[in-house]
């Protein structure tokens, strides 16, 4: 279709449409568009907190490309002599003297700096909600789970290419931080001291972690993160995006705007918006003044010393961990005060990981689900997520248990107390409480659609009483309020098969058995209202 | 001349001269100094320890002792010397009104010239280190990055990298250092109130002392500049985070629902 003789002879055409055939001769790019711009993007603000991460990394990478430019990732000393006096003739690293240079001497630099690091703490925290988002309305099911993965991995780098870029600019409070990350690969008991070698090229600090950590930063882990991003969105294309419940939503379609034009419309309009709010947060508020904090020597250290805070649980689990150690004989010591946070820190990921896996075993659930639960028809699995942030946030607050304490006029050591005991009840406390809000929410939606809503009105019947009357829903939100199923547990099987003999259950079945009824078994769902239930009450016989 | 030049070699001539040379001083000290001084000081001095004794009976002996020999409410005070009165009275932490797991400071109740009687009265019973005066701990002309270095080093891992203060064991903090005196600062050192050690002049010299305090004056004070716009209170990654959370991510929510409120309305076709 890329050329054609009559056409030629009438009229050209237009150029755009002869660069468009050009490409699409040697591209196939037209057949491509065809089918994925028309693709449908239902409209739900909690389905754009993914593009706010999108948005975030690209405004992280487009001002990280900036810095490069003026960092020195060096650690040869260097005596200071740029515009901020207060440092003047102090020694210091390349890296630290350039992060000046950058935040006081260049164009914007320290613009573009605050921007790079307001955005990075806006791309977790949205990466955090998306997945939570993600998690509660159960889109992380078949076939979605390998997404799931991809974006568990990007949150996981996320971290920890937040960590290497926070540490470049070799100031005391990041160093303390790279000191902290130290300490925790000594205590991996055998060969904890050969990886500390190893990383730091000899003795800490060294002379070659920043600039092993800038290749990390702006090269590894980016590198990374952008095929796994493109991946990511791959799958979202292709998988084509959940939807909430509602009037003709099925399993089977979607319900929403094209891609092209409405939704990249929206999408482009909402880039701006996010690099808005952004630079108005850099513009106005500082982010990690490191010329107030000094040059990183490993003879100095500051109290209120945190990670930024995607790191702050990690900064709680060594705070909170009592500070045990072991002599075993031989005289080899096990510094568990480190080693335990520093096992316990992937579990916490790992926890909410593989909870896509897990909750399809106990299930049995196999089938794809392309429409979303409402969290409260999931009273367990929305208990387990709240538990999860509970925990989340509980850390949070041991790796600030200075600032709460000073702040709270507390005792340092009520507030590690506090944490330490919060770390095994308030999960627990939070999922109790979770599963029966949901389950009161259940009990509101099964009297909303036998009863209807509440009007407010209030009537006077001819005997006197008085009555709120209820208006019936409209056959739409009736839909919605009952379109879920709600499973029975699975069955470990019969105790005795078909002859009678006593049936040998294997264990993991019994297990499996019994997580299920935890799930779907009884007191975690109210049964929804039948037809019949509906029929009866909206045919008069019901109290009004 | 010849008579002079034989005589320098007397025996006596070196003796002549120091005679000489020590009623000169002696004169020229006389000429000099400020004489009633000289003689009403003492006088002075026995009024304010007089007068102090008088306040110290008042305000402070319940707890440390009609003599400053200490009870079980207060620590003894022979030997903390004046700085260390001028301190804690000037700052408002005594006299102490509850016992607590540290005495806070607050709106002090005395007038300078009440506190001199009093930190007069306290430094009599026994040596120990003496109020600056304004030109010991006056900023003016300080290095200002040394002192930055000197605070890292020996403050802030109690106060913090720019003094915004830290906690201690046990609900005991160091505070926060905004806009204290700088002869408050000058006594913290010297006398090293509560849990916070003392750096006496053989470890932290006059000098230094006024580095820390222009560092101080030049980093946390009201009138601090702070390059990156509004400083959140200097606490750094935890109130960032808090920041980042609420305000960052709570504008893009209300921009999300605001943009995916304003939906094309599809057309029937
Ligand atoms: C309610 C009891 C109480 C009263 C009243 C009181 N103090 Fe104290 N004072 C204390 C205690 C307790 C300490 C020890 C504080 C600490 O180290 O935590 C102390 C400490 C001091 C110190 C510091 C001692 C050192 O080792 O550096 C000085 C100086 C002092 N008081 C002076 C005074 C003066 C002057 C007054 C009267 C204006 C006064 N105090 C009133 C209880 C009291
Ligand atoms: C071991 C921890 C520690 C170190 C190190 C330390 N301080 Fe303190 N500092 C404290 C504590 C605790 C207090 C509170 C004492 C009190 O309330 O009486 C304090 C009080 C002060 C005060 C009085 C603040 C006020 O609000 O009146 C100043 C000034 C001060 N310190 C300066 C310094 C300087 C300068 C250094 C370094 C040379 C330093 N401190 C080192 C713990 C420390
Ligand atoms: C670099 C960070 C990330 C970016 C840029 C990103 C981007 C996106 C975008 C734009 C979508 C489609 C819109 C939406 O549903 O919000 C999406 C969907 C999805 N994301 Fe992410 N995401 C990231 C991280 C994560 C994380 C941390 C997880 C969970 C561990 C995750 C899991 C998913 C899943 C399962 C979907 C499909 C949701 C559905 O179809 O309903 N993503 N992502």
């Amino acid at each position: 279709m890329s050329t054609t003789t009559a056409a030629d002879n009438r009229r050209k055409a237009p150029r755009g449409e002869r660069v468009a055939d050009w490409a699409d001769g040697r591209l196939g790019i037209y057949s491509l568009a065809k089918t994925n711009m028309r693709k449908i993007f239902p409209d739900h603000w909690s389905f754009m907190l993914g593009e706010v991460a999108l948005y975030s990394f690209i405004i992280i990478i487009l001002t990280g490309v900036y810095l490069t430019l003026f960092f020195v990732p060096s650690m040869s000393e260097v005596e200071y002599h740029g515009s901020y006096v207060p440092m003047h003739g102090i020694r210091m690293s390349e890296a630290y003297a350039s992060t000046l240079d950058i935040s006081f001497d260049v164009r914007g630099g320290l613009l573009i700096r605050q921007i790079h690091h307001w955005a990075a703490l806006v791309f977790l925290a949205a990466m955090f909600v998306h997945m939570m988002r993600v998690f509660f309305t159960g889109a992380f099911r078949k076939p979605r789970e390998v997404n799931w993965l991809f974006g568990f991995l990007l949150f996981v780098l996320g971290m920890f290419t937040g960590f290497t870029g926070y540490s470049l600019p070799d100031d005391l409070l990041s160093g303390t931080g790279v000191r902290f990350m130290e300490g925790a690969i000594l205590s991996v008991p055998v060969v904890g001291t050969y990886l500390s070698m190893f990383l730091f090229g000899g003795e800490f600090p060294g002379h070659d972690v920043i600039p092993r950590f800038f290749s990390i930063h702006v090269l590894l882990l980016p590198g990374i993160m952008l095929g796994l991003l493109v991946a990511h969105l791959i799958l979202v294309f292709y998988h084509k995006h959940t939807q909430f419940p509602g009037a003709g939503k099925t399993n089977k379609n979607v319900v929403g705007m094209p891609l092209l034009p409405v939704y990249m419309a929206k999408a482009g309009g909402f880039f701006f918006l996010v690099f808005g709010v952004i630079a108005a947060l850099s513009a106005l508020f500082t982010i990690n003044p490191i010329w107030a904090l000094g040059p990183y020597r490993a003879d100095q250290v500051s109290t209120g010393a945190q990670p930024d805070w995607y790191m702050g649980f990690s900064e709680g689990l060594i705070r909170a961990m009592p500070g045990w150690e072991v002599v075993l004989p031989g005289g080899y010591t096990l510094a568990l005060g480190v080693f335990v946070p520093l096992m316990v820190f992937p579990l916490v990921l790992a926890a909410i990981a593989v909870y896509p896996f897990i909750e399809s075993w106990v299930t049995g659930d196999k089938r794809e689900h392309h429409i979303l639960d409402r969290p409260r028809n999931h009273p367990v699995r929305t208990g387990i997520g709240a538990a999860w942030i509970s925990w989340y946030l509980v850390m949070l607050i041991g790796g600030g248990n200075d600032l709460f304490a000073i702040h709270f006029h507390l005792s340092i050591n009520a507030v590690t107390w506090f944490v330490r005991i919060a770390f095994f009840v308030v999960p627990v406390l939070v999922f109790i409480a979770t599963k029966r809000i949901c389950l009161g929410l259940q009990r509101r939606d099964r009297d909303k659609v036998l009863h209807g809503r509440e009007s407010g009105i209030i009537k006077r019947l001819p005997h006197g009483e008085f009555v709120e009357v209820h208006e019936p829903l409209s056959q739409e939100q009736l839909h919605t309020l009952t379109q879920h199923e709600q499973r029975k547990p699975l069955e470990a099987g019969p105790e005795v098969d078909e002859n009678g003999v006593k049936r040998k259950v294997p264990r993991v079945q019994k297990l499996r058995a019994k997580l299920s009824r935890g799930f779907y078994g009884e007191n975690t769902q109210i049964p929804k209202a039948t037809p019949e239930e509906f029929k009866e009450i909206s045919s008069g016989h019901g109290h009004h | 001349m010849k008579k002079l030049s034989a005589r320098r070699r007397h025996p006596l001539a070196a003796l002549v001269v120091l005679l000489f040379a020590l009623a000169a001083t002696g004169g020229l000290y006389a000429a000099f100094a400020p004489a009633d001084k000289a003689e009403a000081e003492p006088v002075a001095q026995s009024l304010a320890i007089e007068e102090g004794k008088k306040l110290y009976a008042v305000g402070c002996a319940s707890c440390h002792g009609t003599g400053g020999q200490g009870t079980t409410d207060g620590p003894s005070l022979v030997g903390v010397g004046s700085a260390a009165v001028d301190f804690q009275v000037g700052t408002g932490r005594m006299p102490l009104q509850q016992p607590g797991a540290q005495a806070p400071d607050k709106p002090n109740v005395y007038t300078q010239a009440e506190i001199d009687q009093l930190a007069a009265y306290i430094a009599s019973l026994g040596p120990g280190p003496v109020t600056p005066t304004e030109e010991q701990y006056s900023p003016e002309g300080a290095d200002i990055a040394n002192g930055g270095e000197l605070f890292r080093t020996n403050c802030a891992q109690c106060h913090n990298f720019t003094g915004q203060g830290g906690a201690l064991t046990e609900g005991k903090y160091a505070p926060d250092l905004e806009d204290v005196d700088p002869k408050h600062i000058y006594e913290a050192m010297q006398t090293g109130p509560q849990n916070m050690p003392s750096f006496p002049d053989q470890v932290l010299p006059e000098q230094e002392k006024q580095d820390i305090i222009a560092y101080l004056d030049t980093v946390n004070s009201e009138d601090s500049e702070t390059p990156g716009g509004f400083a959140l209170g200097g606490f750094g990654p935890v109130t960032e985070g808090l920041f980042a959370w609420t305000f960052g991510l709570g504008a893009m929510i209300v921009v999300a629902i605001w943009v995916a409120a304003r939906t094309a309305k599809a057309k029937k076709s």
